[in-house]
């Protein structure tokens, strides 16, 4: 790892005076994505900010049919919440099975919704749930948050401060994951809402990250079962190719991943 | 450069280490605390487990710097005296261990899924909570014994001192 600058955040304006000033400064959270890319010494800030300590950044709250999760909350944390249990139980699911326990005990979901790594589970229950990322200076709308392939709305400055999550009638999340690593090969978000509108959205498959998908959607609306989604298949032209697994292979795990979700919802 | 300071095994300790140190390296070189190892560069392994604030971390990744006011147990900080504590006990009793070098972290993320999941420890509950450590010698099977032992133990232990 290359020398850097460690700082202590207590609010979040402080972090983003703390970064104003730096150099080439980064947001620390949890740690566990940026902390491994600098011993590889693919990232070199010259100061990190550390958010681990704001109280503002934490906490689960209920509010008007949505629910609140502050960006600093760790993953165990949100599996081990009876609220989120209650209300998203697909959402308790997802972020129990992510990594393992060490990495649940630091990592977060703001850390985890900023860095948007293809293969990332929460990104998938953003687009499918229609969740509100809430920064220092906005509200942003899921589908204008995700931009690509590690890449978001974010300024440069930005700091997720919570994620608002709408809830759904049902939800599952059903994922395939890299025996090695736990990051998604595949894995589906479906949720259904009580107006009886669906939402299907896909992580770890695609080039381009996080997508939906409208025909699982029309078709869960109209019928849903598993059986429902059995014959719907994404193009494997858009889908990630790697030493893990080929595009016709991961479009294939979509189409089992997004039948599994439905049938556990 | 800065001082960073925490408590470790009950002891206050502190040291001046540059601002990039891992709290690995902190463990190791600047407190002589050499049971935590380092197996990989890749967050994978787990032979790094130690509990920051009663939490099972990995602290290869993470700095010694975060950690700072923070409470840590290594494994140097479990046995009672000459008293093994009773998931280290079991490791030796059912042969969890040959070359020893993923134990220490084995051990820790043992005490931590057992101090969660108390006497609801399951062979399947086991086997996924040690999805984040490596072991390149026993094939689990003896480390799994280990745990459901040390569980099993720990739990009568609590009801007969209730
Ligand atoms: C062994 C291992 C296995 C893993 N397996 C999985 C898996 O199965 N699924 C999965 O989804 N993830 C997995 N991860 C990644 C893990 O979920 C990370 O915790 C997460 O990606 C990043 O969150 P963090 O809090 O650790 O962020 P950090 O590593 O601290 O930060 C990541 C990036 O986000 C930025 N950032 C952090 N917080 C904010 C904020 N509030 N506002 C703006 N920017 C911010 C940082 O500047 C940095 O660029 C794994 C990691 C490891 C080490
Ligand atoms: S040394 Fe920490 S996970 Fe391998
Ligand atoms: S005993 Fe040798 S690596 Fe586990």
């Amino acid at each position: 790892m290359y020398e850097t600058n460690y700082h202590r955040a207590g609010s979040v304006s402080e972090a983003a005076s703390l970064m104003a000033k730096a150099d080439d400064g980064k947001f620390l959270a949890g740690g566990q994505t940026l902390i491994p890319t600098m011993k590889q010494r693919l990232a070199a800030p010259s100061d990190l900010i550390d958010l681990g300590q704001i109280a503002e950044l934490q906490g689960i709250t209920e509010a008007g049919g949505s629910l609140r999760i502050g960006a600093g909350t760790k993953h165990a944390d949100v599996a081990g919440s009876a609220l989120v249990q209650r209300l998203i139980p697909g959402l308790a699911k997802l972020a129990g099975g992510i990594g393992d326990p060490h990495v649940r005990h630091m990592g977060t979901i703001g850390g985890s919704v900023a860095n948007n790594d293809p293969a990332a589970d929460y990104p998938s229950a953003v687009m499918a749930l229609g969740a509100t990322v809430h920064t220092s200076s906005r509200d942003i709308a899921a589908e204008d948050y995700f931009t690509g392939m590690f890449d978001t709305a974010l300024e440069e400055n930005e700091i997720i401060t919570a994620i608002s999550f709408p809830v759904p009638e049902k939800s599952a999340y059903a994922k395939y994951p890299n025996p090695a690593s736990r990051y998604a090969m595949a894995g589906v978000f479906v949720a259904r809402f009580k107006d009886g509108s669906v939402r299907v959205a896909a992580t770890g498959a695609g080039q381009n990250g996080v997508f939906r998908i409208p025909a699982m959607e029309a078709a869960l609306s109209a019928n849903w079962s598993a059986d429902a989604v059995a014959s719907i298949n994404v193009q494997a032209d858009d889908m990630l190719s790697d030493i893990h697994g080929s595009a016709d292979y991961r479009a294939n795990l979509v189409t089992v991943m997004a039948k599994r979700a439905v049938a556990a919802a | 450069m800065a001082k960073v300071s925490m408590t470790v095994n009950g002891k206050k300790v502190s040291a001046d280490v540059e601002d990039r140190t891992l709290l690995v390296h902190y463990l190791r070189e600047a407190q002589g605390l050499t049971g935590t190892h380092v197996g990989c560069d890749t967050s994978q392994c787990g032979a790094c487990v130690v509990h920051v604030n009663g939490k099972a971390v990995k602290s290869c990744t993470m700095l010694a710097a975060q950690a700072g006011g923070a409470t840590v147990t290594t494994i140097e900080g479990l046995a009672n005296g000459a008293d093994l504590h009773p998931v280290q006990a079991a490791f030796r009793e059912h042969h969890g261990l040959q070359c020893g070098f993923c134990t220490p972290g084995m051990i820790m993320a043992a005490v931590d899924m057992i101090e969660r999941h108390g006497a609801n420890l399951d062979e399947a509950t086991i086997r996924h909570e040690l999805e984040g450590n490596i072991c390149r010698c026993t094939g689990y099977h003896n480390i799994v014994k280990a745990i459901k032992a040390a569980a099993d133990q720990m739990a009568s232990m609590r009801t007969a001192a209730e």
